[in-house]
């Protein structure tokens, strides 16, 4: 921890450095750096959780459920362990393993990630700036129109292209807010060492199968966003934007029309 | 322009160097205070000492959620186990009454106790939820005699720092800490819901530490040694669970 010097820095928005000033910054250096960190960390947690799943395709409510017990809903698909009787005649490999560690390491970089980014975020005001709504927009009349919009499949343009729309700054804030604090929360909750120092992380949700579940649910919840995200990004422009998110520049190429 | 370079060369170099002494330093504080898993090594070690250290910082001493009695699940599920040896079937048709637990290594007088001693001694008993990696659980109510007391019984050494044990099954041994070992509700558990401990869930004897994953609670145990070190146990992971691939800590 002797280098407090660092995100500290790295926290001031680009434009206060060396850009030029003909070229507007975009997304300053934290929230670049920690949303591909956060990108690769979603990936990886993504696919480990997948093969963690597949040992036991089931879900259940409340405190337990196993193989004896009605479970609340099942995935139609095959399990890596005998014993869970999927349907199908064959046991996929088990992956659980490696899935596991690599799961838990990766949360830990995410949610270290998390921290920087909320830290940062506190500190430039970058929630404040970019994120949360003003009163003046935040109205239903606002919501519709940038809805009407994104329904007609217009690119933001000019100073619109700049800043975060209504839909955006609400998507964004709840993922960041809601849906990323649920995921680690859910996550903690099925700990057996976790909950018995902070018993009400499970209780509160109404038991460890609920958790799992929950964190389940949460995590299709982001790949709902995810989905919607890159989409948006690919009808804004895939080659700016994301250029955007790795330079800090919007770029002075023009786009495709 | 170069001055403005110099100075932040100099500056990364700085606090590189002091990134680096930190995590030294880091390193041999958690050595100290026991915050490193003995899986630490390889690729997925920086997770697996985060997460131990953190729990050890967190729970050293805290209980695990016991449940009501009318909490315990109808349908417990055992998972399946390796087949039983021969020793075992032949232990099985005289009821366990020669059923033995060695106690060995750091310890100032090795013992060895049937079932019957274990029993006579003062039983607690908890109600408990067993959960899986694979993410299903229930809760029954163990029945045991808890660990400490049998390592009262034979005196760790002041230098003991886990506590080995071993199924009847040569491929299936664990370990654990001290917090672990000397933690009230880690039993040698040789009752469930009341009755005797059944084989598929572990009888005669089982490890039941509740406040880790349930392939921890290694069935049929027959061994414990206390060490100071695990390097000369197996491939020096710490239990036979990192060998296959799983975390050798898993209260997560």
């Amino acid at each position: 921890m002797g280098s407090a010097q660092a995100p500290i820095g790295a926290c001031v928005p680009s434009s206060a450095s060396a850009v030029p000033a003909t070229v507007p910054s975009r997304h300053s250096v934290f929230v670049r750096v920690t949303h591909w960190i956060t990108t690769l960390c979603f990936f990886v947690l993504l696919v480990t959780g997948i093969e963690i799943l597949v040992s036991h395709p089931r879900f259940y409510w409340g405190e337990t459920g196993n193989v004896l017990t009605t479970p609340l809903f099942q995935l139609p698909i095959p399990s890596s362990r005998a014993l869970v009787p999927t349907g199908y005649g064959y046991v996929l490999p088990d992956q659980n393993g490696w899935s596991r560690a690599l799961h838990f390491q990766v949360a830990w970089l995410a949610v270290l990630t998390g921290l920087v980014y909320g830290i940062c975020g506190l500190f430039t005001g970058h929630f404040w700036k970019n994120l949360l709504p003003s009163k003046a927009d935040l109205s239903w009349r606002e919501l519709l129109n940038t809805l009407a919009s994104h329904l007609r499949f217009e690119r933001p343009t000019g100073a619109e292209a700049m800043s975060y729309n209504l839909l955006q700054r609400l998507a964004y804030l709840f993922v960041i807010f809601v849906l990323f604090p649920l995921i680690i929360w859910t996550g903690l909750a099925m700990s057996p060492a976790f909950v018995s120092a902070v018993p009400a992380s499970v209780i509160l949700l109404g038991g460890r199968q609920s958790a799992r579940t929950i964190h389940f649910f949460a995590s299709l919840a982001l790949v709902l966003f995810l989905l919607v995200h890159v989409a948006m990004v690919l009808l804004a422009g895939f080659g700016s934007r994301t250029g955007a998110m790795i330079t800090g520049r919007m770029g002075t190429h023009k786009e495709r029309t | 322009m170069t001055d403005l370079s110099r100075r932040k060369m100099i500056l990364t170099g700085l606090a590189a160097t002091a990134g680096v002494s930190g995590l030294g330093v880091a390193a041999r504080l958690a050595e100290k205070y026991g915050l490193v898993p003995p899986d630490h090594g390889g690729i997925y070690g920086p997770g697996e000492t985060l997460t131990y250290a953190a729990q050890r910082l967190l729970t050293r001493h805290s209980l695990a959620r016991e449940f009501s009695p009318s909490q315990i699940s109808k349908r417990p599920f055992a998972n399946e186990i390796s087949p039983l040896s021969d020793d075992f079937k032949r232990l099985q048709a005289g009821r366990f009454a020669d059923w033995q637990l060695s106690v060995d290594g750091m310890v100032e007088r090795p013992a060895s106790f049937s079932l019957a001693q274990l029993k006579s001694y003062p039983s607690r008993s908890h109600i408990t939820e067993l959960a899986c990696e694979e993410g299903w659980s229930y809760i029954a109510e163990w029945t045991g005699v808890p660990l400490s007391h049998v390592l009262n019984l034979v005196g760790i050494r002041p230098q003991a720092r886990y506590v080995a044990y071993f199924s009847i099954d040569p491929d299936w041994w664990d370990s654990m800490d001290m917090a672990d070992a000397l933690h009230p509700q880690t039993f040698l558990a040789y009752g469930m819901n009341g009755e005797d401990l059944a084989v598929g869930n572990g009888g005669p004897l089982r490890m039941r530490l509740p406040r880790q994953l349930g392939y921890k609670n290694v069935k049929f145990i027959t061994r414990l040694t206390v060490t100071d070190n695990l390097r000369g146990f197996g491939k020096g992971l710490g239990s036979a669970a990192p060998e296959a691939g799983y975390a050798w800590y898993a209260g997560i």
